[in-house]
């Protein structure tokens, strides 16, 4: 069963596409464009469509998804933990 | 899905484009005549008011586009014939007129010195006759390449970005060689992957364009923007979603072109498409504004795919939902036309997902009514570009 999907190999974080993920939950994730299989454990309580951080960041830190800069860390993010506007924000407007 | 040879069956309009619905539709030049629009649709049955709030004293660039989008609508293939109100005669007939030149069938009718009553009776003696005759059309079989196909994604959220918008991409990919007109527009809602569009650009004269439009409303937002938009860009319902910036939400967006198709021209928002390939439309991404301009462009079915469940139709332009979140496909399923959560459980692959939506296509094509009309979707938004004199 598959938890989380990740759009490619090298992006920072993973989308949750299960109801219910708790902390503490092993979870399954599939990389997209890799076809490939990796697992991680949730730090957080994580809804459907929200994020989970693949790796430790801190403020000031990029994260990439689709291969692509997403925002700027602004507040410390563990890996596994719920990533969303509480620790990341846009770097345009 | 193998397309060479596919076909749908349409309505031939006299001007050779080929519409997929064969509406009448009783079209106010302003808000003041919306109520003898409604009336006469209310008297007529089969044809269909589209009321909406503006029309006067706007004025320049603002009132030439508030025409050119009345008017492409009224030219839209999908729109049989047209009955157009106003509260006086000038602008109703310069609206008719631009109409008329499709070759379709156009009345015109001005309020003053007449009172509601006497256009009401006049008008819908005309749409009577106008709904009588198109009801006598018939569809013919034509060739795929006389579709024209634009999509915009609405109340997106992650899974937008890996399910649903893929999917329509896929579906672009195989459409694009089969010379199919295709559209995307939704200008600010690429920042952060515009890089990414202006090296799909076709040539270096349409990657100019492009920048310049690009970087018009990006002027228009910080000229006018608060903080950093949130709670409006990425909206609300996009957040409770999951998207968290504008550059995510943008790549996520950008998925619905596609990757083989190129980007061969830029269209400003009264604009019209001149030949086959994907068109940029310059627009807003508000669902409404843009799904009303891609109608005003000719458009003729609408590749809607959103996450958290945006349930959006337009009067005359069918919207086709895609849905990759198995929680809104499961709590929204009467919005749903075409379920692609599969991709997200590894049971269907893109190929497939866009072989779904394309098959819905043809079914929508040829006559099937999308949720969104079943439901009586009819969201008309005319975009404003600033203040009434």
């Amino acid at each position: 069963m598959i938890h989380f999907v990740v759009h490619e190999e090298g992006d920072g974080v993973g989308v949750v596409v299960v109801e219910g993920v708790k902390a503490g939950q092993d979870l399954v994730g599939w990389i997209m464009e890799d076809d490939k299989e990796i697992k991680m454990t949730a730090k957080s309580d994580i809804p459907i469509g929200h994020k989970l951080a693949l790796k430790d960041y801190k403020p000031g830190d990029t994260v990439i998804k689709y291969g692509v800069d997403i925002g700027k860390v602004v507040a410390p993010i563990a890996r596994g933990e719920h990533t969303h506007v509480q620790n990341l924000k846009t770097k345009r407007w | 899905m193998d397309l060479k040879n596919s076909t749908f069956w349409g309505y031939k309009r006299e001007n050779g484009r080929i519409g997929v619905r064969n509406h009448v539709i009783v079209l106010p030049v302003d808000d003041l005549s919306n109520a003898a629009a409604e009336a006469v649709a209310h008297n007529i049955k089969g044809t269909l008011a589209i009321p909406h709030p503006y029309g006067r004293l706007q004025f320049g660039a603002d009132l030439d586009l508030h025409f050119s989008t009345l008017i492409g609508t009224g030219c839209n293939p999908n729109v049989a014939a047209v009955v157009v109100i106003c509260i006086e005669d000038g602008w109703a007939k310069k609206v008719a007129d631009a109409i008329a030149a499709t070759g379709k069938p156009v009345a015109y009718f001005g309020i003053e010195q007449h009172g509601d009553h006497d256009t009401i009776m006049r008008a819908s003696k005309k749409a009577k006759e106008f709904v009588q005759w198109a009801s006598e059309l018939r569809r013919e079989e034509r060739p795929l390449k006389d579709l024209w196909v634009s999509t915009k994604c609405g109340e997106s959220d992650t899974t937008s970005g890996c399910g649903a918008n893929p999917t329509v991409g896929n579906a672009f990919d195989k459409l694009y060689p089969h010379k199919v007109t295709l559209a995307f527009g939704e200008t600010t809602e690429l920042t952060g992957g515009e890089h990414l569009v202006a090296a799909r650009c076709a040539n270096d004269e349409v990657r100019k364009k492009f920048q310049f439009m690009f970087d018009r409303y990006q002027a228009i937002i910080e000229k006018h923007k608060t903080s950093d938009l949130s709670d409006s860009q990425p909206t609300k319902g996009n957040i409770a979603g999951g998207l968290t910036t504008i550059e995510e939400k943008a790549l996520g967006n950008i998925q619905k072109i596609g990757r083989k198709c190129k980007v061969d021209g830029v269209l400003d928002k009264h604009e019209r498409p001149t030949g086959p390939g994907l068109w940029f439309i310059d627009s807003s991404s508000a669902a409404a504004e843009m799904v009303t301009l891609c109608a005003a462009a000719g458009y003729t079915v609408h590749f809607f795919p959103t996450g958290q469940g945006n349930v959006i139709g337009n009067p005359i332009l069918p919207n086709i939902k895609i849905c990759a979140n198995p929680r809104t496909v499961r709590t929204m399923s009467e919005h749903v036309d075409v379920d692609v959560s599969g991709l997200l459980r590894k049971e269907m692959n893109p190929d497939q997902a866009g072989d779904a939506l394309l098959e819905c296509m043809f079914r929508t094509a040829n006559g099937r009514l999308t949720a969104a009309e079943a439901l009586g979707h009819r969201e008309f938004v005319l975009t404003r570009l600033y203040e009434s004199a």
